[in-house]
Formats: structure tokens, C-alpha cells, sequence
């Protein structure tokens, strides 16, 4: 198992036709992802790296029974295309565009809980699950199967822990990128929910960053419900306050979100913290054999 | 993005929320000529992105156009938390019987904008929070449906008991929404509201943060971006994102996350970081040119750090960058290398051809850039 995605999730890319869309579903479906359907207004009836593109989602979904998709839509018009993939009845969304105005978000999630489906994201690399399927923009080569479960709200951080975790022989289940972004539709409490319910996963790899209160509330989570041993690191403990690093989510305000508070929140809940990157295939593989 | 008081109060004025007269001044006598044309006394008041302007002496009095002359002497080119005052804001003298807030934020906790409201007014609101938490009150909106005729009522009752007052201040409550939302605020604040002495209800003060997201969509918005140093503006327009801080490794990375635990491993290694850089995703030459030159520009850096994962980001283009920055700028502070992943072996080829190594691993290149910090020579 794993979670998220697997071999039987079948993909529509939106923005296929696009110089980003096209590249990155020509590396998904060397993957093996099943990659069904592309959507891109105007274009329907042509085809782009051998998968048939239609002019919308819901044509996409219906011709292809697909049950996931993944923008790849400039930030102006990004906001709109997730709607229109939970409008077509998609149950899953990655959302790769960085830049969308946090109002906007702020409406996707009110649609998203109201209809009871997933975005992961905005501003992520996306999910993969080693050897079955990959759903973002993440190098395939670095992942291998395993049985480490990986969230975190980085991406090229993500790719050097996920790299040395594999050096280590410690394989992956799932990783997912939940976003860089204030508002992100897919949290740590609901990666971890669904790690701890697969059984392939044996330790979970939690990346953390300054901004917001994510990592605090999912510390607390972790001390209540999870049975799992849970890795974390938090980025950002130089970071001065007031300051946006990069992410728009990553910004110490009001004196609340720094690094600080999130580690001793880990440490609190129980959760092995490494101090650096390099420590934390360490400090898996004393709960995971490597293979 | 922030803007000044005066700038915010522009946007308030443009949807209907009572503020006093003024007008913004960059001359003391320019100041003067708006306290005679404002008649009455007046009060002058620092535009500086910081907090606490009136304890550093950046709000004074001036009860006559010449006392204004004076005062606006001194504040403007004080120096307020390390900011040079460069404009004030001249502006009518209210005479004020109560103040209260009025202010919205994203509760990224609740995952929907929280509206809040205080009769404790005219103070650091985080400071009410912290001290006397029940003076806030607060009401979560929908973004579907925006801010309730219940909710502005119930907001406004809790800062004034007289009914002619709290629908003035309902009414204040919608059009500060209004601001917020269509304006893609991440803060949008009055502090203090208040109450003169002849029962009107005015924002003395305005505070707006801008999400630098929704820039794109109100560009009479972007156009209000001041004081920004020359470094942030050549990185601003290449895409990068840029932070200055004191230290003297400076960083060149992919990734928000990676360049921040990068910071992170440099001073836990003992060093400095002097900066915080991402080259963002899709990362041209010209991008590593211009971190190139943003880095190289601060007096304190003592070595560089190029710390890439090639995913999007190629690092055959970083190698190019690099190449080409050695040979465009003068670079006079050593250079150490890591790279790995897309591309890696023609990034190793192109560094090669210039006389350049690159490391693979993260640890072993901040220990080589600390010692070449410490020892400063090429």
C-alpha cells in the first residue's frame, strides 16, 4: 500500500499543452503514472506526449473515468482550474502553480471541505509513492520503495532528505509535498491520519518551517493519536522575524511560528528531532531497518 | 507588501471609511503649507514600515503652520528602528473622547479570515492579546458569503453602547472588509477607531499589509511600493526572494526550505549566514547572474555558498551562471560549489572548463565555505 496515489490512480493533467505540462507528464508517464487525460481550453481533440487533450476537465474525466488531477496552470488562471477539477467530480488535485492570491485559496478550501475532496498544495512539488506512481514535479531517481512515509512543506529540502534516505537504504511508502503556500489544503495532521492507517508505512518523516502554526497543532495530534514514530526537522531556526523566506507561508509574525516553538513542540510531543538535514535518515533507520 | 498610513488611508477614503484630513509632506515647508491649508492644529506623522512611531518621537503636534514647520524638522530624517523617516503625514488634530480596533487578519489555524474587534484602542493589540485576552472579540468569516449584517452588528456592539454609533460603526466594520478582501489584504487594521468628543466615529490611524500574490491583479496597489533597497528591487524583478541579514557566508539556493536549513547548518557549524537567496524553480543563467551580483555587493560576505538540488532547477544552468558571473563580475570572495541531481555531470563539465570543483554533499560544502570565510582569500 501507500497512500494518496498508486498504480490504480489515473491522472488528468491540466495545462498539459503548456511548456511545464508537457514536460512534466512526459516524466510522470515515463514513471509508469497512468497518465489518461490532459485538459486545456481550446485544444481539445489534439493530443500532447501521446495522451488525448481535451478542452475541459469534466469531457476528460468522462471520456477517461479519470480520478485525480495535477495543474500545471499559471497563477492567474490556477485558482479556476482546481474548481473546475472538483466541479467534474475529481477527487484529488495537486496544485503545483506558486503565486495564487491567499483569498482565492481561502475559497477553494471552503469547496473542498464542503465537497469532501483533496488538494494538495498550492505552491508543491506533489506526491509520489515509490514505483507505483508519481504526481508532481519531483526527480523520480532519488525515491525508492520502502517503508518511510515523508510530508513536508518544502520542496528541494524534500528531494536532499528523500535523496539520503535512499543513500541509507531506508525506501519510501509515500511523499508527499503539502506546499509552501499560508493556506494549503492538505496539512501534516492529514498526512499523518493517513499514514498511520497504512500499513506499509513504518515511520513517518515530518519537514516543518517557520510560518503559521502547522507543526504545533500537528505535534499535539501526534501525542494523542499517532502509534507510529514520527522524525522531524523544522528550516528556518536563522531566520529573522517579520520577514517572508521564500515561501509565502514561511514568516515569523507577531512573535508566533518560529522555529524555536515548533521544535519544542516536536520534542514535547515525543517526536525524534534532528538538528540537521543529514541527521535524519539517522534517526530513521534506528525505527526502520535499512534494506 | 506594506504601505504607509497615508497610502492606506487613501484606500479607506476610497471606500467610504471616515479618516481626518491630511495630506503626506516631504519638506518641512511643505508641511507647513498643508497645516495653513488644513487650518487648525495639526498632527505630523512619521511614514515608516515600522511599528511604535509615536514612543520613538515620530507623531508630533504642531498648533500653528510655523510649530508644524518645526516639528516636521525633526522627524523628518529621524531615524525610527534603523528606517530614515522620509515623508510625514500631516493631518488634522481630532479630539478624541475613546478609542477602540478594528483590524483583519488570515487565521491560517481556522483557515478563514477572523475580524476582530477591542474597545482597548491605541495600544499594540498583540500586547491585549497577551495581557487581557477577553477584550477581544472576534468573528471568523466565510469566504463564501464575506462578512454577515449580524456579525458587523455584533462586532459593533461590543465597542460602543449607543445605537446611532454602533451602526456608524458596523457600517466602518463592512467597508473594512470590503478593503480587505477586495484588495487581497493580509492585514487590513484601524487602530486606534475613535470616538471625538462631538459623537463621529473616524480611523485615526490605517494599516494595511498587501499579499504580494494578489499584487498582480491591483497594480494602483503594486505602484504604492516604497523605500525599497536597490538589492531587493534587482531581486524582486528576477524573481528571486532575497533577505539580507548580517552574517558573512553568503547563500545562493534552490528552494525556500533548502536555503533556509542551509542558513540553518551554517550556524550550527559556527558561521554566519549573510543572507537568505532562492533562485526560485526554473532557474536561468541570468537568475545566478543576478544573485551573483546581489551577494557580492554586500561589504560583509566573505565567501559564497551555492547549494542547488537539480529538480526543475537544471544544474548545467546554475554552472552557466556561475561561469558567467566569474567572468562579467568582480568577484573577490571564494566560491564553493554543491551541486546534484538534473543535470549534474555537464554542471560538473561546464565548471571544469572554468577551473571550478563542486561538492556533492551538503555538510561537506558549508564546512569548505566556513574555512574559506574565515580565512577570506580566494
Amino acid at each position: 500500500m501507500s497512500i494518496l496515489v498508486d498504480e490504480k490512480t489515473r491522472v488528468i493533467v491540466q495545462g498539459i499543452t503548456g511548456r511545464d505540462g508537457s514536460f512534466h507528464a512526459k516524466t510522470m508517464i515515463d514513471y509508469g503514472t497512468k497518465v489518461v487525460a490532459g485538459a486545456t481550453p481550446g485544444k481539445g481533440g489534439t493530443e500532447c506526449v501521446g495522451v488525448p487533450v481535451f478542452d475541459s476537465v469534466l469531457e476528460a474525466r468522462e471520456a477517461t473515468g479519470a480520478n485525480a488531477s495535477i495543474a500545471y496552470v499559471p497563477a492567474t488562471f490556477a485558482a479556476d482550474a482546481v474548481h473546475e477539477a472538483f466541479d467534474a467530480g475529481i477527487e484529488l488535485v495537486v496544485c503545483i502553480t506558486e503565486g495564487i492570491p491567499t483569498s482565492e485559496v481561502l475559497k477553494i478550501y471552503g469547496k473542498m471541505k464542503a465537497l469532501g475532496v483533496r488538494m494538495i498544495g498550492p505552491n508543491c512539488p506533489g506526491v509520489i509513492s515509490p514505483g507505483k506512481c508519481k504526481v508532481g514535479i519531483m526527480p523520480a531517481r532519488i525515491h525508492t520503495p520502502g517503508n518511510v512515509g515523508v510530508v513536508s512543506r518544502s520542496g528541494t529540502l524534500t528531494y536532499e532528505v528523500v535523496n539520503q534516505l535512499t543513500s541509507a537504504g531506508l525506501g519510501q511508502s509515500t511523499c508527499i509535498g503539502i506546499g509552501g503556500d499560508p493556506i494549503i489544503g492538505t496539512n501534516f495532521i492529514d498526512a499523518l491520519t493517513l499514514f498511520e492507517a497504512d500499513p506499509e508505512t513504518k515511520a513517518v518523516v515530518l519537514i516543518g518551517e517557520i510560518g503559521g502554526t502547522d507543526e504545533e497543532e500537528a505535534a499535539e495530534f501526534i501525542k494523542a493519536k499517532i502509534r507510529k514514530p514520527v522524525v522531524g526537522f523544522v528550516a528556518g531556526q536563522t531566520a529573522p522575524p517579520g520577514k517572508r523566506m521564500g515561501h509565502a507561508g514561511a514568516i515569523v509574525s507577531g512573535g508566533t511560528g518560529t522555529a524555536k516553538e515548533k521544535i519544542e513542540a516536536f520534542k514535547k510531543a515525543g517526536i525524534a528531532v534532528a538538528d540537521i538535514p543529514s541527521q535524519i535518515s539517522q534517526l530513521v533507520s534506528g525505527f526502520v531497518k535499512p534494506a | 507588501m506594506n504601505i504607509h498610513e497615508y497610502q492606506a488611508k487613501e484606500v479607506f477614503a476610497r471606500y467610504g471609511i471616515p479618516v481626518p484630513p491630511g495630506r503626506v509632506a516631504k519638506s518641512p515647508s511643505e508641511a507647513m503649507r498643508i497645516a495653513s491649508e488644513l487650518g487648525g492644529p495639526v498632527v505630523v506623522k512619521a511614514q515608516v514600515h515600522v511599528g511604535g512611531r509615536g514612543k520613538a518621537g515620530g507623531i508630533k503636534f504642531g498648533s500653528t503652520p510655523s510649530e508644524t514647520e518645526k516639528v516636521a524638522s525633526q522627524v523628518l530624517g529621524m531615524k525610527i528602528k534603523g528606517l530614515t523617516v522620509e515623508k510625514v503625514l500631516v493631518t488634522t488634530s481630532i479630539d478624541v473622547a475613546t478609542e477602540s480596533y478594528l483590524g483583519i487578519v488570515v487565521d491560517r489555524r481556522a483557515k478563514r479570515p477572523v475580524f476582530m474587534a477591542s474597545p482597548a484602542g491605541g495600544v499594540d493589540i498583540e500586547e491585549v492579546a497577551r495581557t487581557s485576552p477577553e477584550k477581544i472579540f472576534k468573528m471568523h468569516i466565510d469566504p463564501c458569503t464575506g462578512l454577515l449584517p449580524y456579525q458587523s452588528r455584533f462586532l459593533a456592539s461590543k465597542l460602543d453602547g449607543d445605537p446611532k454609533l454602533r451602526s456608524q460603526i458596523a457600517s466602518i466594520s463592512h467597508k473594512l472588509w470590503r478593503v480587505f478582501w477586495e484588495m487581497d489584504c493580509s492585514l487590513a487594521e484601524i487602530n486606534p477607531l475613535v470616538k471625538t468628543k462631538d459623537g463621529q466615529i473616524i480611523a485615526l490611524d490605517a494599516k494595511i499589509n498587501l499579499d504580494d500574490n494578489g499584487l498582480d491583479r491591483h497594480p494602483e496597489l503594486a505602484a504604492m511600493r516604497e523605500g525599497e533597497s536597490e538589492n531587493d528591487r534587482m531581486a524582486r524583478e528576477m524573481g528571486l526572494s532575497y533577505v539580507k541579514l548580517e552574517g558573512s557566508v553568503g547563500c545562493c539556493v534552490n528552494g525556500a526550505g533548502l536555503a533556509m536549513a542551509t542558513m540553518d547548518l551554517i550556524k550550527h557549524h559556527g558561521g554566519e549566514p549573510a543572507n537568505f537567496l532562492d533562485i526560485g524553480g526554473s532557474s536561468s543563467p541570468e537568475k545566478v547572474l543576478t544573485a551573483m551580483r546581489i551577494i557580492c555587493s554586500d561589504p560583509g560576505v566573505r565567501a559564497v555558498f551555492f547549494n542547488i538540488f537539480g529538480g526543475i532547477t537544471r544544474c548545467d544552468d546554475v554552472a552557466t551562471g556561475i561561469v558567467t558571473a566569474l567572468k562579467e563580475i568582480e568577484v573577490k570572495v571564494p566560491i564553493v560549489i554543491r551541486l546534484t541531481g538534473t543535470n549534474e555531470q555537464r554542471a560538473r563539465e561546464i565548471l571544469g572548463k572554468a577551473g571550478l570543483a563542486a561538492t556533492t554533499s551538503m555538510d561537506e560544502g558549508v564546512r569548505q565555505v566556513l574555512r574559506m570565510a574565515q580565512e577570506g582569500v580566494s
